[in-house]
């Protein structure tokens, strides 16, 4: 079907402004990504995925220029033991990085493995973002597979000693990054991955995550703080059996940020959760789009979402739990909260449920509200300033997703750094 | 046989409920009524436009906004974001306008309208006389000093057949009559009101509705006045290949109160037969409206072969302070139903509840819900749905919850949740929330058969099982819906009564 001609042209712009890379085991898979975009055309506002977030600049020509923020804070995650790997407005950067050996893992940059003729990355790169088009396109993150210019591909064999960490750091004011990482996680296979920085002006990451039976990813994301990026991010996980995905997601600030989440179960008794901890102040739209997809046996899936917003600031979530027909005993699980500190800040919420098995749990809640003045009301009386009580009960509010972070000493420098921010603030 | 034979139900279902399912999709309403009929020509133009309206008698304002809408209805295009599939409606290819040869010449009264027509009201259980009342209702009156009287405006196909109580009603300032009488007694309220709370331009269905509408009910009840009586509209399709397009204008002025019934059935055919309507309340200071509806179309047989199409487009504004609407809904028919029930909460301190049972059966497909838009200060809304799947049947609860900048400390409740017989259905969930300021709460939620702890350890602290406590508590999957029902439709709830909520999924 031919797309409306506003898509079109602004389609066409935009894919004229880039140029697919040629050659080696990648193309194949970039060209047809370059026909999925051809086909659905980049989003617009009459998207219905697109109701409530404006993808305007994500998609536009030029880049929005976002000034690059200066801060004598440490970054996240340094104060841990970790393999970092640093891009630099979404060019890898050899001498910042670590040395990309680990036991248990093999790392390379996509960027030397497109060359290759022969790559194990072929059978994943642009499949599981290919999967993820239906039933709800996703042509960011087709149009990400067709022009990446760089990432990472990860093999996870074993149990790594330490975390690895993908710094993303902020240099030119106006710089467009487009970044796709590949991981896999073998049988039995464990690992951590950490993520943070800002990364560019415009950032574009998709990353696709393929655990086997029995493997274990954790992802840990923070995004940056007081940044002007616009960023569109897609994540896609494909579980095996008896396999667990646990994902927190931290974001403080910055002016558009889209994170999306597809995750499928196809092994039965796999578990995925899915968490976010968002504070929003003043000019800052955040939006959580969620997609969890039950196609096996008694697997369970949780989504948490908290957002604490004001001065303006606008939270999306979009969850969704599909569960296929012959997907029993699936335990599905949604929420998703918003704190709204002031009258000029938004809330806006989708949670979706689409069922087709009728032995199966799946339960889903949204609320929205002010702070709870009672709770305030107990603090100041005993002795707690309004600033400090409102930042408790903020935190308290948020604790539901930190809490969803296995790693206790990380959950802690999480919760340091978000009271911290808040306290500034005050 | 209902396909609910052939479906195990998972441990857990309560097994009353599913017989109470496969009792009330047991169509009992199938059978036709042989009369002759008059036509409008098939298909939708503007001349088609033209000759409702002057079999109406309508005057040229009425005829031109017909042919406004039928003019902006041909630029659009069907909806199609719903979770329901049927095949491509031929829209040229209906009756639009169907009556009775006996209403040619309008009855003056009850008493000269066609026996056969009464006689159908009657086997439906809607006696057209003033001395009988409401069947379901027996005991009622035992229950009250005066007899109950319930006023009814009966629709059959494109025409009203008559209206009950009318000279009673007009006593107490009440205006009941149909709405092609109303427009050609009463044209200064149809002028003011008519297309305000849904424009002509709306949506797909309801310009459609706009345009070629041929009859429904209007209601007008003045200031300070309190309807005397239940007033009910029951729609009857009984002609083949024709659509119904009834529209319904509901207007409560300042300080009154009117509780509205609406029922309807069609013939059992092979075909599928479109029904949009339009029903528009109107609701000004201090008023309160209740809509009950316990819509009962022709849902098709097993293998979704028939039915009726249902896309109807209702709305209520609540234009004054504390103006208070409450729809309730008992979904059971249709083999395509597209319906959302809303409200709109403009002036201050007004309310807005919903209440929705929904049960799809066999090849059914149920897309339905409510919109609540908070306009209004210190506004209130509650929101209770139930859907029930079994067969191959697919329901949808879509619903939007908007708290305006505007609408300080408002509250929204919202609690909807659904079970599914068999593992060949579907039940789906669809909510919108927009909340756009930071006095107003909104919660919504769809759960398990979430069951109270502390109303569950008040019962076992009073040495009740656990078994039994779980049974107290969740004693009705649907009561909080029924509670809800007026009395008329007592017999329906007593059906559904027996429907729990153990064993939903969300």
């Amino acid at each position: 079907m031919a797309l409306p001609e506003l898509k079109q042209t602004t389609t066409e712009a935009r894919l004229a402004s880039v140029t697919l890379p040629e050659g080696g085991c990648l193309e194949p898979a970039r060209r047809a990504a370059l026909s999925r975009v051809q086909g659905m055309g980049l989003p617009d506002r009459r998207d219905e995925y697109w109701k409530y977030t404006r993808p305007d600049t994500l998609i536009s020509v030029d880049v929005t220029k976002a000034a690059v923020f200066e801060t004598d804070e440490t970054p996240a995650f340094s104060e841990f033991d970790r393999l970092q790997i640093v891009f630099v407005d979404g060019v890898f950067d050899a001498e910042a990085s670590d040395d990309l050996s680990l036991e248990g893992v093999s790392i390379e940059r996509l960027a030397d493995v497109q060359g290759k003729d022969i790559h194990w990355v072929k059978d994943l790169y642009g499949v599981l973002e290919a999967r993820g088009q239906t039933p709800v396109e996703r042509p960011l993150a087709a149009f990400n597979t067709a022009f990446a210019t760089d990432g990472v591909v990860i093999h996870v064999t074993g149990t790594p000693s330490k975390p690895i960490n993908l710094t993303y750091r902020h240099a030119n004011d106006s710089s467009d990054a487009i970044l796709h990482h590949v991981i896999k996680v073998d049988s039995g296979a464990e690992a951590t991955i950490l993520e943070n920085g800002p990364a560019a002006a415009r950032f574009n990451k998709v990353m696709e995550i393929d655990i086997a039976d029995k493997g274990t990813l954790h992802l840990l994301r923070a995004q940056g703080r007081d940044h002007e990026r616009r960023a569109a991010t897609h994540l896609f996980a494909h579980l095996g059996e008896e396999s667990a995905f646990k994902s927190f997601t931290l974001t403080v600030n910055g002016v558009l940020t889209r994170n999306e989440a597809v995750v499928e179960f196809t092994g039965d008794n796999a578990m995925a959760h899915v968490a976010g901890a968002c504070v929003g102040d003043g000019d800052f739209h955040h939006d959580d789009t969620v997609f969890i997809t039950h196609d096996a046996v008694n697997c369970e899936s949780r989504q948490v979402f908290k957002k604490v917003l004001r001065n303006g600031a606008t939270g999306v979530f979009q969850g969704k739990i599909l569960v296929k027909e012959g997907a029993q005993k699936t335990d599905g699980y949604q929420i998703s909260q918003s704190l709204l500190l002031d009258d000029d800040s938004q809330f806006l919420a989708k949670p979706e449920l689409e069922i087709y098995a009728d032995d199966v749990a799946c339960s889903h809640g949204s609320t929205s509200g002010a702070i709870d003045e009672d709770g305030l009301f107990y603090l100041r009386s005993r002795g707690v300033p309004i600033g400090e009580a409102t930042d408790l009960m903020t935190l308290a509010f948020l604790a539901e997703a930190v809490e969803e972070i296995d790693d206790s000493e990380i959950a802690a420098s999480i919760n340091d750094r978000l009271y911290g921010w808040l306290a500034r603030r005050r | 046989m209902a396909a609910l034979d052939q479906f195990e139900a998972k441990e857990g279902v309560d097994q009353e409920t599913v017989d109470a399912v496969r009792d009330v999709s047991t169509y009992k309403y199938g059978w036709n009524t042989d009369i002759e009929m008059e036509y409008a020509p098939k298909g939708v133009n503007p001349d088609i436009v033209r000759l409702i309206s002057s079999k109406n008698e309508e005057p040229e304002w009425m005829t031109e906004w017909r042919l406004q809408a039928f003019e902006r209805w041909t630029g659009m295009k069907e909806p199609n974001w719903a979770m329901v599939n049927y095949p491509e409606i031929d829209f040229q290819d209906q009756y639009y306008y169907a009556r009775p040869k006996s209403m040619e010449v309008k009855p003056k009264s009850l008493d000269e309208v066609d026996p056969k027509l009464l006689d159908t009201y009657a086997k439906l259980g809607i006696p057209l006389k003033e001395q009988m009342i409401l069947a379901g209702v027996e005991g009622a009156e035992e229950a009250q000093t005066e007899e109950r009287k319930v006023a009814v405006d009966a629709v059959f196909d494109s025409v009203s057949v008559g209206t009950t109580f009318q000279a009673e009603l007009k006593k107490a300032g009440v205006i009941f009559c149909s709405i092609s009488e109303a427009i050609r007694e009463h044209p200064e309220l149809v002028k003011k009101y008519l297309g305000t709370v849904v424009p002509a331009s709306d949506n797909f269905y309801a310009t459609l509705n706009s345009a070629v509408f041929s009859d429904g009910s209007f209601v007008y009840v003045p200031p300070g006045v309190r309807c005397p009586m239940e007033l009910s509209t029951y729609f009857r399709i009984n002609a083949e290949n024709t659509g119904q397009f009834e529209r319904t204008l509901i207007i409560a002025d300042k300080g009154s109160y009117v509780s509205y019934l609406e029922g309807c059935t069609a013939p059992q055919r092979d075909t599928a037969q479109l029904h949009a309507a339009v029903v528009e309340i109107i609701i000004e200071e201090d008023a309160e409206v209740k809509y009950s509806t316990v819509q009962n179309w022709y849902p098709g047989d097993e293998n979704g072969k028939g039915g009726i199409y249902n896309f109807v487009t209702k709305r209520a504004d609540c234009r004054g302070d504390r103006a208070k609407v409450m729809w309730t809904q008992v979904e059971t028919g249709s083999a395509v139903t597209w319906k959302y029930p809303s409200c709109i909460l403009r002036g201050n301190e007004s309310q807005g509840e919903f209440y929705s049972i929904a049960i799809a059966n066999n090849m059914q497909q149920a897309d339905t819900g409510t919109k609540m838009i908070h306009l209004g200060k210190n506004t209130k809304s509650r929101i209770v749905s139930k859907g029930i799947s079994a067969g191959k049947a697919q329901n949808t609860y879509r619903g939007l919850v908007s708290m305006h900048p505007k609408a300080k400390n408002s509250r929204n409740y919202t609690q909807c949740d659904s079970l599914l017989i068999g593992d060949k259905c579907g039940a789906h969930t669809v909510p919108y929330i927009e909340v756009k300021n930071n006095s107003s709460r909104v919660e919504h939620e769809a759960t398990t058969s979430k069951v109270d702890d502390d109303q569950l350890f008040y019962c076992r602290q009073r040495g009740m099982d656990e078994e039994e406590a779980v049974a107290l508590v969740v004693n009705g999957f649907c009561k909080d819906v029924l509670q809800a029902l007026p009395m008329e439709f007592a017999m329906e709830a007593q059906q559904l009564v027996a429907i729990s909520l153990e064993g939903s999924v969300g």
